[in-house]
């Protein structure tokens, strides 16, 4: 009996997992009994389930003790127990990658897959082809061919999905068996049937002609399985997608016929294909629209979180189709499942009305303690849509996101929420204040660095220009004695600020800076110590240059400089011209729900555009000395979409010239272009210097040439230019098939659209957070104005477009934003001049018939001025 | 953008137990949880947040879909990316249920599952290949796996204890499988 109580006592010690205190050791140790003969089935079997076992819970297995182990098992091939054997095709393919040799199992298998028992010839395929690679795919290609067509299902399904697995390795063998795989989809099964579908568009997709063909049979042939039809409905809005077929196509026709189809799944695939099509109308969109309604009230939790979620994404572009739905979203915010709730009341604040608004937030704060987090996001995210879309609600909202605020939850609710408090501050100036409180009362007692700093920058900002700017001080001083290094470095900034624009505050701030410098972090003590004595000198030009608006240019541009001037060693000081300037970020990303993908990346500054294409350029031996990379423009099409050849111009300026890359695309399979450059003919005094042509462009694979041009130096103020451009080549004629060329060519040319180069071209655009500071600091000894009549612009908010797309510089202070039912508004335009000037634009407009417009220009540099003004005349 | 038309549904399928530990797992997209401990990590979050709900049967995590099903004291969960038809990925977690609920005599509970791992395992192995729906129908997966489950004459002695003694029942329930091992 004592030895009965002592197992007991041992096995309630392990819990009843009879696998949790497995050792490895031990079992590899148990493993030798595959050496046995008789083989005693049970018992391997057991030891091999153990090995999967540790396998699966991420135990390392060491290769020599690997390959000990698969060894011992291959010869479990003798016992014909047929869990056993299953179970041996699973070691092989859980230890295909730890194992050494693997392939000894080859013959085994290959014979197991041709052999008499169904039972194992699947199994043994999908094995095989996991321990084969491309030369050993080829001795067995015939019994690969055979199993895909062969009558059992599970034979022919195993051979399709294992040919499909192998297709990225081996394409060129697989591609081969395209006859046998359609042969197969033209199976009774519905497994088969599928697995052939997928197969065949794998090995086709990249040739639309063979993809439509394969569209046109199967929809038209009737397949059997749910699954196969998902699939043709996807790649059926996918050819429609690239081929930008209008609405009135056949495979149009085809994916809304689905919506009738018999299973849920397919129905359900169709609607989703439809809302996910790109322009739809919503006459078009109406019936995806009411499957998607009969599914709000299914009984299945999955289906109605499929039916909210894809009903979630209509309401982002098309509210009023989905108003229809309003009353059963509205029986969903009482959902069981969360999930679903939460879908349902951010879709009908995208949909309901002004007046539903405040009913909607009293729902959401009923459960919003219960939902996940990803989902918290996503509440918040349609809240700051809706305040887009309702400003005069920001009160309800900013009430509503500051209880958020203080309930649990982890960095990205917190984010979205600041984030979301911090846009409404900035579209309502009336909600400033009470903004500002809540994020100070929030930074009180806030874990995340990353917001606190991004708070108190905020703060820095905004707090001075308010009415009693001194009530911000205490919150910002309690970081600096209580936080970590960041932290406090942040504070100190936010602080300078204060004191650098609020003359009365002065005083006490050089004494909490005083305090700083004392600090045990060096970078707090550095930044104290720096503020210190530029304040000390109130000079306005100072604080603006060196608190309220920092360095423009780009930071990894400025490693780059400052490492090239110490390998240089030289007299002169570092000019900060010479760096490039960080391309403004752009202001603000609409998010899109998904339901997002929460980025799993860390948000690091990667290289911007601007420095991947400063880098290609400087490995151009042509383009040596040209000076830093001083702008890039957005890509320019100078062919129609469609043509023969696609041919897109990027701008690049530097200080005295300007690179023009062409992104050249040939799209004809049976021409191989070489020598392509594309001459250019200017209008003005521009002088073409070189051409760097692209050697060679095969079908399909884009290349470019570049043109190199000297900006006119006599004359400062040609800044605008028209090149006429033509695209020469020499033509090979080639095989479509190979693409193999023939010796001899042929030159030729094609005519491009004109190329123009504007005043924008010239001036990279530099955000001042402070633009009265900024403004001050540059001062009135160029300054020049000029007044203006728009006659043919309607409206404050076309006019205000147009300057910034016509000047190509930053609106700053969110000036770009006209508010509602205003007759007249200004706009603050800031810049840097090719050369590093800085200019800044002061535009007043006001509305009468057309639109009247004083500019006012200031620069460092007259010649900027005049250069300004004379292109807006 | 659309879903590109592919038969890689299956991001993941994993069965817990009722403390979140892993019985068994497979990760059939490489790029998702690379290491051991993104999965084990990725795992307990699904479990943290599905566990207390447990009739939902759907939910949201890291960006991706998760369907799931509960039994007594196992959770089943199947992942796919956050475009993929739910539908689909229901149709394999019910195979998956099913076809266990029929080779474990309903008995769809922690003990049994474990005392018939290997047979779970070539269940998930002919309802998932690489993350492509090889089969949905379970008469289908139970035909092709052909196996024979075990200990169930351990579960029919401890329903006749549960009416008594239920401590007890757990007490033979282990010695019975301890001296077959």
């Amino acid at each position: 009996m004592s030895l009965f109580v002592e197992q007991i006592c041992q096995l309630l010690g392990s819990g009843s997992n009879p696998f949790q205190h497995l050792e490895k050791s031990a079992v590899l140790q148990e493993a030798r009994i595959f050496n046995e003969t008789p083989i005693n089935p049970r018992r391997c079997l057991h030891i091999l389930t153990k090995i999967i076992y540790l396998l699966n819970q991420g135990e390392h297995f060491g290769t020599m003790e690997a390959t000990e182990a698969f060894f011992a098992m291959t010869r479990l091939f003798q016992s014909n127990d047929q869990t056993l054997r299953r179970m041996c095709y699973l070691t092989i393919k859980e230890m295909a990658n730890i194992s050494e040799d693997v392939i000894i199992v080859t013959s085994s298998l290959t014979k197991d897959m041709t052999g008499k028992e169904d039972v194992y010839r699947g199994p043994a395929i999908r094995a095989l082809c996991r321990i084969t690679d491309t030369t050993m795919l080829q001795a067995i290609e015939r019994y690969m061919k055979q199993a895909i067509v062969d009558k059992v299902p599970s034979v022919s399904s195993s051979a399709l999905v294992s040919s499909l697995h192998m297709v990225k390795m081996s394409y060129d063998v697989v591609k081969r068996w395209v006859n046998e795989a359609q042969e197969a989809a033209s199976s009774d099964n519905i497994m088969v049937q599928y697995h052939a579908l997928g197969l065949l568009y794998h090995l086709r997709k990249n040739d639309r002609l063979a993809v439509s063909k394969m569209l046109n049979k199967f929809t038209k042939s009737g397949l059997k399985s749910p699954f196969a039809y998902c699939m043709l409905i996807r790649i059926a809005s996918k050819l429609l997608e690239e081929t930008e077929a209008g609405h009135d196509s056949p495979l149009f026709d085809f994916i809304e016929s689905c919506l009738r189809n018999k299973h849920e799944m397919v129905v359900y695939e169709a609607a989703s294909a439809i809302v996910h099509m790109p322009n739809c109308t919503a006459r078009e969109l109406a019936p995806a629209v009411s499957v998607l309604q009969l599914f709000c009230s299914s009984p299945k939790a999955a289906l109605r979180y499929a039916a909210v979620r894809t009903l979630n994404k209509v309401a982002m572009k098309h509210p009023s189709a989905v108003t229809a739905c309003n009353l059963d979203l509205e029986n969903l915010i009482t959902d069981s499942n969360r999930s679903i709730a939460t879908l349902a009341i951010t879709t009908l604040l995208k949909t309901g009305s002004e007046s539903s608004v405040d009913r909607l937030m009293k729902q959401i704060s009923s459960f919003v303690s219960e939902i996940s987090d990803e989902f918290k996001v996503v509440v918040v995210q349609a809240i700051s849509a809706l305040c887009q879309k309702y400003p005069r609600k920001h009160s309800v909202m900013m009430n509503f996101l500051s209880n958020m605020l203080r309930d649990d939850g982890g960095f990205e609710y917190k984010r979205a929420i600041v984030d979301c408090i911090i846009s409404i501050i900035e579209e309502n100036p009336e909600s400033k204040e009470t903004g500002l409180a809540h994020l100070c009362e929030f930074i009180e007692d806030c874990e995340h660095t990353v917001l606190a700093t991004k708070i108190l920058h905020l703060l820095g900002k905004e707090g001075p220009r308010t009415p009693s700017p001194s009530k911000y001080i205490r919150f910002i001083f309690n970081r600096v004695v209580l936080e970590s290094e960041a932290v406090r470095a942040a504070a100190v900034s936010a602080l300078a600020k204060f004191g650098a624009q609020n003359d009365d505050l002065l005083p006490s701030v050089l004494v909490l800076m005083q305090r700083c410098m004392m600090d045990s972090d060096d970078e707090v003590r550095d930044r104290a110590t720096f503020y210190m004595n530029v304040l000390q000198q109130k000079q306005k030009a100072l604080n603006a240059a060196y608190i309220f608006n920092g360095l423009s240019v780009s930071v990894p541009g400025l490693e780059k400089s400052l490492h090239q001037y110490t390998l240089e060693p030289t007299e002169k000081p570092f000019d900060m011209k010479s760096v490039p300037l960080a391309n403004t970020p752009i202001t603000e990303q609409k998010t899109e729900f998904a339901p997002v993908a929460t980025s799993k990346l860390p948000e690091k500054p990667g290289p911007t555009r601007q420095d991947i294409y400063q880098e290609q350029l400087a490995a151009i031996p042509e383009f040596q000395g040209l000076g830093s990379l001083f702008k890039t423009s957005e890509a320019v099409q100078l062919t129609e979409a469609e043509t023969e050849y696609v041919v897109r111009c990027v701008k690049h300026t530097f200080a005295r010239h300007m690179v023009f890359q062409f992104d050249c695309t040939n799209t004809l399979n049976d021409q191989l272009l070489q020598k392509v450059m594309v001459q250019m003919e200017p209008s003005e005094a521009y002088e073409v210097l070189h051409y760097v042509p692209a050697a060679n462009l095969p079908y399909s694979q884009p290349g470019s040439c570049y043109s190199l041009v000297r900006l006119p130096e006599d004359d400062p103020t040609a800044v605008s230019c028209t090149f006429s451009c033509t695209l020469k080549y020499l033509v090979k004629d080639c095989d479509p098939n190979t693409g193999e060329p023939d010796d001899d060519g042929y030159d030729d040319e094609y005519v491009l659209e004109d190329l123009e180069v504007t005043v924008a071209d010239h001036i990279q655009k530099v955000l001042k957070p402070n633009f009265a500071a900024a403004w001050d600091e540059v001062g009135d000894d160029f300054e020049k104005e000029e007044t203006f009549a728009l006659a043919s612009v309607r409206t404050l908010d076309e006019a205000v477009g147009n300057i910034i797309s016509f000047l190509g510089m930053q609106p700053c202070e969110r000036s770009d934003k006209v508010p509602e039912n205003k007759n007249s508004h200004i706009l603050f335009l800031a810049g840097v001049f090719r050369g590093g000037h800085d200019v800044l634009v002061r535009s007043r407009l006001a509305l009468a018939d057309g639109v009247t417009m004083q500019v006012t220009v200031r620069s460092s540099d007259e010649t900027v001025v005049d250069i300004i003004l004379a292109s807006v005349g | 953008s659309t879903l590109e038309p592919s038969l890689y549904t299956v991001k993941a399928v994993f069965i817990l137990d009722n403390d979140g530990n892993r019985l068994l797992s497979k990760y059939y997209d490489k790029e998702l949880y690379p290491s051991m401990k993104e999965q084990k990590n990725f795992e307990k979050n699904v479990f943290n947040k599905t566990h207390k709900a447990d009739t939902d049967e759907i939910a949201f995590v890291e960006g991706m879909t998760i369907v799931y099903k509960c039994s007594i004291d196992l959770f089943f969960y199947v992942v796919g990316s956050s475009q993929e038809n739910e539908l689909m990925l229901m149709a394999v977690l019910n195979c998956l249920f099913e076809s266990l609920g029929q080779i474990l005599r309903k008995n769809v509970e922690r003990r049994c599952l474990l005392d018939n791992l290997d047979g779970v395992f070539l269940v998930v192995d002919e309802i998932i290949d690489g993350g492509v729906i090889l089969e949905s129908d379970p008469q289908q997966v139970i035909q092709k796996v052909n196996y024979r489950v075990r200990h169930l004459q351990s579960q029919a002695v401890s329903t006749v204890w549960m009416n008594t003694d239920s401590d007890m029942s757990t007490i033979l329930e282990d010695t019975d499988d301890y001296r077959k091992l």
